[in-house]
């Protein structure tokens, strides 16, 4: 399904990853290596660091030792430029983050135009494409707080896909979404997924999870407690707190505690 | 009603229960005490128009020839004026206000430090000085060196700075109030600090603090009286000073009230624009 190990080689590359705010450590030696065209879901419980991780991959957290590749940049290098650098990252928030003065169509083309240098015609050329794309094309004029969460996200990650990243970043994508709402950005993601982007998805949706990844990883308390294929992982997990973790979760007498 | 059933509520309803009782209910209590403020205010209205003596008061006040000759000066050329220098004032510090609000957020410390030392500088000194001090003590200090147009640009520069140090402090509340994941959304898609700042973050914050924006510019019509100090032509004369000359020449105070009125023909609708927007901003944040 994926595209893992075609030779593409490494998209996301993390090493020795520790991140401490103050005395807190939040992360602490962490290695993640994601291929190209593979889907990575990040499970854990709360406070486990896996915001924390995400973030560090586009340094939006600047991580206190370790280093980050993503498609062969070294992202903690000093001299690096991190604005071109993110232009191959795309992200996703879990409380979307559109841009709420601008229309849905400026908030897919305003980076096109300000950061790639596109012109009008072709950023929304491509800005219309990816909101088909997720579906949310008649909303181009709308602005965000006249739309539902799960169409914002949906423009979310349209403006993000606008970019042509070569990774995307899901932070909790679903989290802030009302259960019904939920399918319509999972159903974009898997598609997204289908067409071989590579993702790196934080998620509490085992479901998806289990269907559309290629891995999981399961986070605690700042470490990489196991990873493995989700048949593994979900399905027959080797360690004890993985366990605890997914019979809370997946527990329906425990659901909306 | 909350308490109805605590024992020294029983007893209070109980006794204001009583025939005779000299207890009142809320409501009455309300009623009187409402009668008892109008007519207090009737009896010092009263009291004022007996007192006052009439004749002098329209001397003084309501004067016709004092007042028909200050028009059409008191629109073409004063409103004019104040209208400019509150304008032009206003435009410098609002840009000043916006550079300075990001020196203050800058995580450099020599620009916070900077913008701080502005901030409590032109906020803590009395715009009078200021003005005295942009109109003689920069000629004095740089002699050769003058402001371009005139008057107009020492105004708009001693307005300007005043305006600033308040606006900025308007200004970085704005940008603070703004949702950081606003700016984290912006780096993400590969913008840099301050391209996320000017095209992004700026603009919302804007939007928030219109309401204080407005104040400022109330404020700042007042302010732009204080430019008599620098002493003005009869073309670049402003409202203040043209109901002060007028008022002296004809021994009475009606062009002053005149003046007053002026200033109230601008502001007050501002003011209703403020109200406006802040009754606005309240129903979308609900
Ligand atoms: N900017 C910050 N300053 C201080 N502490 C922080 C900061 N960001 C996160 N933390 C702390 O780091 C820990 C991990 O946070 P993180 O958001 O990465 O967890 P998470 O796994 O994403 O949790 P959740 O499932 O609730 O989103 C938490 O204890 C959190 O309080
Ligand atoms: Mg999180």
């Amino acid at each position: 399904m994926s595209a893992a190990g075609d030779g593409s080689g490494r998209m996301v590359e993390i090493r020795g990853l520790s991140k401490s705010f103050g005395d807190l450590e939040v992360l602490s030696g962490i290695d993640v290596t994601v291929e190209a065209g593979e889907v990575v879901c990040v499970i854990g419980p709360s406070g486990s660091g896996k915001s924390t991780l995400l973030r560090c991959v586009n340094m939006l957290e600047v991580p206190t030792a370790g280093s980050v590749h993503v498609s062969g940049v070294e992202l903690t290098h000093r001299d690096v430029d991190i604005d071109a650098a993110r232009r191959m990252i795309g992200m996703v928030f879990q409380q979307f983050n559109l841009f709420g003065h601008l229309s849905v169509m400026d908030n897919v083309t305003i980076a096109q135009r300000r950061v790639l240098r596109r012109t009008k015609g072709e950023a929304e050329r491509i800005g219309r494409e990816n909101l088909a794309k997720v579906g949310v094309a008649e909303k181009e004029s709308s602005y965000p707080p006249q739309l539902s969460g799960g169409q914002q996200q949906r423009v979310a990650i349209a403006r993000a896909l606008s970019m042509n990243p070569e990774v995307m970043l899901f932070d909790e994508p679903t989290s802030a979404l009302d259960p019904e709402l939920v399918g319509d950005v999972l159903g974009a993601m898997r598609q997204l997924a289908e067409e071989g982007m590579t993702m790196l998805v934080v998620t509490h949706e085992m479901q998806f999870a289990r269907e559309v990844a290629d891995r999981v990883l399961f986070m605690d308390e700042g470490m990489l407690v196991e990873q493995g294929p989700p048949s593994q992982v979900i399905a027959d997990p080797r360690h004890e707190r993985t366990r605890t973790f997914l019979a809370r979760v997946l527990n329906p007498t425990h659901a909306g505690e | 009603m909350a308490g109805m059933n605590s024992p020294a509520t029983v007893g209070k309803t109980r006794s204001s229960g009583l025939p005779g009782s000299a207890r009142f209910s809320p409501r009455r209590r309300r009623q009187i005490s409402q009668a008892v403020q109008y007519t207090l205010f009737v009896a010092v209205a009263l009291t004022l128009v007996l007192v006052a003596d009439w004749e002098r008061v329209q001397r003084g006040f309501f004067d016709g020839t004092s007042a028909a000759s200050m028009f059409p000066e008191l629109i073409t050329v004063a409103m004019k004026n104040t209208v400019i220098f509150t304008i032009t004032g206003y435009v410098l510090g609002f840009a000043l206000g916006l550079v300075v609000a990001l020196m203050r957020l800058s995580s450099a410390a020599p620009n916070r430090i900077v913008a701080l030392v502005f901030i409590e500088v032109f906020r803590g000194l009395p715009a009078l000085l200021v003005f005295i001090l942009i109109g003689f003590g920069l000629p004095i200090a740089f002699p050769g060196f003058s402001l371009p147009f005139g008057i107009y640009g020492t105004v708009a520069l001693a307005l300007g700075l005043v305006a600033a140090a308040y606006l900025a402090e308007t200004f970085r509340a704005g940008i603070q109030a703004v949702p950081r994941g606003q700016m984290e959304a912006a780096r993400s898609l590969g913008m840099s600090y301050s391209r996320a700042m000017v095209t992004i973050v700026v603009p919302q914050a804007i939007r928030i603090v219109i309401p204080p924006l407005t104040n400022e510019l109330i404020l700042l019509f007042k302010d732009s009286s204080l430019v008599f100090a620098l002493g003005l032509t009869a073309a670049t004369t402003e409202l203040t000073k043209l109901g002060r000359d007028v008022s002296i020449e004809f021994a009475t105070s009606t062009p002053l009230l005149l003046a007053g009125a002026t200033y109230l023909v601008i502001t007050v609708p501002l003011g209703y624009a403020v109200r406006r927007l802040e009754a606005r901003q309240a129903k979308e944040r609900r």
